[in-house]
């Protein structure tokens, strides 16, 4: 009986060993070519930021939100479970995008024009400072704030430090909501934080983001900060930006023409 | 000793099974909550945190409320608490059990609660409150256990312990300032980005636990054999009476700050949760409460403090207990998330199944605190008997 529960042991130890060892050693071979998408295809940058030109912006348009939201499988919830909902890039009025510097006399064609607003992508991210798992992380080599949808915990501290209301979580099963789903981006479970990944699985495949390439009037510019020649450091030279809460510290990646 | 905590007389059992009613249901709700998300409380994307962690911070004050027995007792050899400082003790623990249920529930994948340790990231106060919260709740429970122990079998404890002790005494105030630091170091959050947030989360913490200790005193005078002593109540009362004033000095010191400097980022949490924003005043009526019943608190103390009453400190003890739960419990949440970073009001109200989750907790928690106080109580009968 002793005997016999050993060598069972034993072959269960030596089974679970090659069945375990087998894909791990062929993996750690492969590590280099698990990176998602076309490495000599992708768009590489040191310091990805966004121009968003409101004056080019369509009060009535939601092109931007739409590729956006439909590419990366984002639910739409019912109107009565609208404090719930998830939005990666949605309008704001200009009050609201920036609170603490209201224009005074606000000029007519900017009362009530909306203002896209999405992650920030900081350079000093408040949400990356409280995550407790690392799940929300900046991505060294181009300064994208990503998140890991399966280490993420869902404590929502990074809901509390962000200052700008770019992250949403998800309250419900999103799959329940989705219309139809884009089988190139994962879906998420219930339980988890999401928010704008400033489109990397498209840079990674020599794309610009989603909501850039929606825009009929060319209102989102996107584009390297550390190269002079790109087409956001142009803009940046010609006109006079704004961030949203600067004086944080937070050093938001996203400018805004007004 | 734990024999002690099962056997006893049929109100006992009734208590229990009560309780054991209270948990269950909690239960049936959490696995509501479980099944289809956290939808199911009443919170959302522009306040996501509620009831829960409210809870948790609350509960971390009435935790670190043992170092005021723990202190005068063992550093400045107060003898009067000698007989009581079991109790602070063993009120640590189930508050903190609570705290760090009120954690779990509230997380959206409680099943990777151990990425927290897999993953450990010192850079988090998350991580960090973790860390003091399991840290207090072990070092109570080892000190707490082997000093009744010793105290039942007549020996002196171990001198192994004595550094235990030493450490746990800064170690209650590093749990509720690290709880503090959760909120008050986030940008673009104006109610809770103060300095004074872990002072006001100590004092008003100094001043809720030893109310609910002395409450709980009183009862097991009533109800058992063994007499915790007029005079440590009565200095638990000064205490008390101490920390309510310091509490609500400091409540004014940042009312100064914030209405002097008119910074609308700073006002404007303060206006809704006093006043109302944009016709949204769910909670005007409990912060006007909780401030009317500190400040009435006071008074009670202070007249108690001249004229020694234990149904006057009881009362007394009752609105302090009372005002600072409604200032941590209700208010600390929704004056952070309302108005949101973008200036809109979205109010916060629970639901039923997270009303009934909480209710769950705090009975999983009083379930553990008759059990304990049962323990040291029969223990202290024993030994006068």
């Amino acid at each position: 009986m002793e005997g016999s529960r050993r060598d069972f042991l034993k072959l269960a130890g030596l089974s679970a060993l090659g069945l375990g060892a087998a894909p791990v050693l062929a993996s750690a071979s492969k590590a280099a070519a698990q990176t998602f998408g076309d490495d000599a295809k992708a768009l590489k940058g040191t310091h990805w930021a966004m121009v968003v030109d409101v004056s080019k912006c369509q009060d009535d348009c939601q092109d931007c939100i739409a590729a956006c939201h439909e590419g990366h499988n984002v639910p739409t919830l019912p109107p009565e479970k609208k404090r719930n909902e998830i939005k990666w890039i949605w309008h704001e009025e200009f009050e609201n995008a920036f609170p603490e510097q209201p224009i005074a006399y606000l000029p007519e064609k900017l009362k009530g024009k909306p203002f896209e607003v999405l992650c920030n992508h900081c350079d000093n991210p408040p949400c990356v400072r409280v995550c407790p798992t690392k799940a929300t992380f900046k991505r060294e080599e181009d300064g994208i704030v990503l998140m890991d949808f399966h280490r993420c915990i869902g404590c929502r501290f990074c809901m509390a430090a962000c200052p700008y209301g770019s992250r949403s979580f998800n309250w419900f099963d999103p799959r329940l909501y989705l219309a139809k789903t884009n089988s190139a981006f994962p879906t998420r479970a219930k339980g988890v934080v999401e928010k704008c990944n400033f489109c990397s699985e498209q840079l990674a495949i020599g794309n610009l983001p989603l909501c850039v390439r929606a825009c009929k009037n060319e209102a989102l510019v996107f584009g390297d900060l550390n190269d002079p020649n790109s087409a956001v450091r142009k803009i940046l030279r010609e006109r006079a930006t704004i961030r949203r809460k600067p004086e944080l510290g937070t050093g938001p990646n996203v400018f805004y023409v007004i | 000793m734990l024999e002690k905590a099962i056997f006893g007389s049929k109100k006992f059992y009734a208590w229990m099974t009560f309780l054991g009613l209270l948990i269950t249901i909690g239960m049936a709700a959490y696995l509501y909550q479980l099944y289809h998300g956290l939808g199911t409380t009443g919170m959302s994307r522009d306040v996501s945190w509620g009831l829960y962690i409210a809870q948790l911070t609350f509960l971390v004050g009435v935790a670190a409320s043992a170092v005021m027995l723990v202190l005068p007792y063992y550093l400045h050899h107060y003898k009067d608490f000698g007989r009581i400082v079991i109790l602070g003790e063993f009120l640590a623990i189930p508050t903190l059990i609570m705290c760090m249920t009120f954690v779990l529930v509230d997380l959206g994948k409680p099943f990777r609660l151990l990425n927290i340790f897999r993953y450990p990231t010192p850079g988090s106060v998350l991580f960090w409150d973790v860390v003091a919260l399991n840290g207090y709740l072990i070092l109570n429970l080892v000190i707490g256990w082997i000093t009744l122990q010793c105290e039942r079998q007549g020996t002196a404890p171990p001198q192994w312990i004595r550094p235990l002790i030493y450490v746990s005494i800064p170690w209650a105030v590093s749990i509720h300032t690290v709880t503090a630091f959760l909120y008050a170091g986030l940008p673009g959050r104006g109610y809770w980005l103060t300095a004074i947030m872990a002072p006001r989360f100590l004092s008003s913490a100094f001043a809720a636990g030893p109310s609910l200790l002395i409450i709980l005193a009183l009862f097991v005078r009533r109800f058992t054999n063994f007499d915790p002593g007029a005079r440590a109540i009565q200095t638990l009362a000064k205490i008390v009476t101490y920390a309510i004033i310091i509490n609500i000095f400091f409540f004014f010191l940042e009312v100064f700050t914030v209405f002097y400097s008119q910074i609308p980022s700073h006002m404007l949490h303060f206006q809704y949760l006093f006043f109302g924003l944009h016709g949204h005043a769910t909670y005007v009526p409990f912060m006007w409460a909780s401030l009317l019943m500190g400040l009435a608190a006071v008074v009670v103390l202070l007249y108690q403090n001249v004229h020694p009453n234990e149904k006057v400190l009881v009362v007394g003890c009752v609105l302090v207990f009372a005002a600072t739960w409604i200032d941590k419990g209700l208010g600390m949440m929704n004056g952070g998330f309302v108005p949101s970073p973008l200036e809109h009001v979205t109010e916060y109200v629970p639901t039923v199944p997270e009303i009934l989750i909480a209710v769950g907790i705090y009975a999983i928690g009083l379930t553990t605190l008759t059990a304990l106080y049962k323990i040291a109580i029969s223990v202290k009968e024993e030994l006068r008997a």
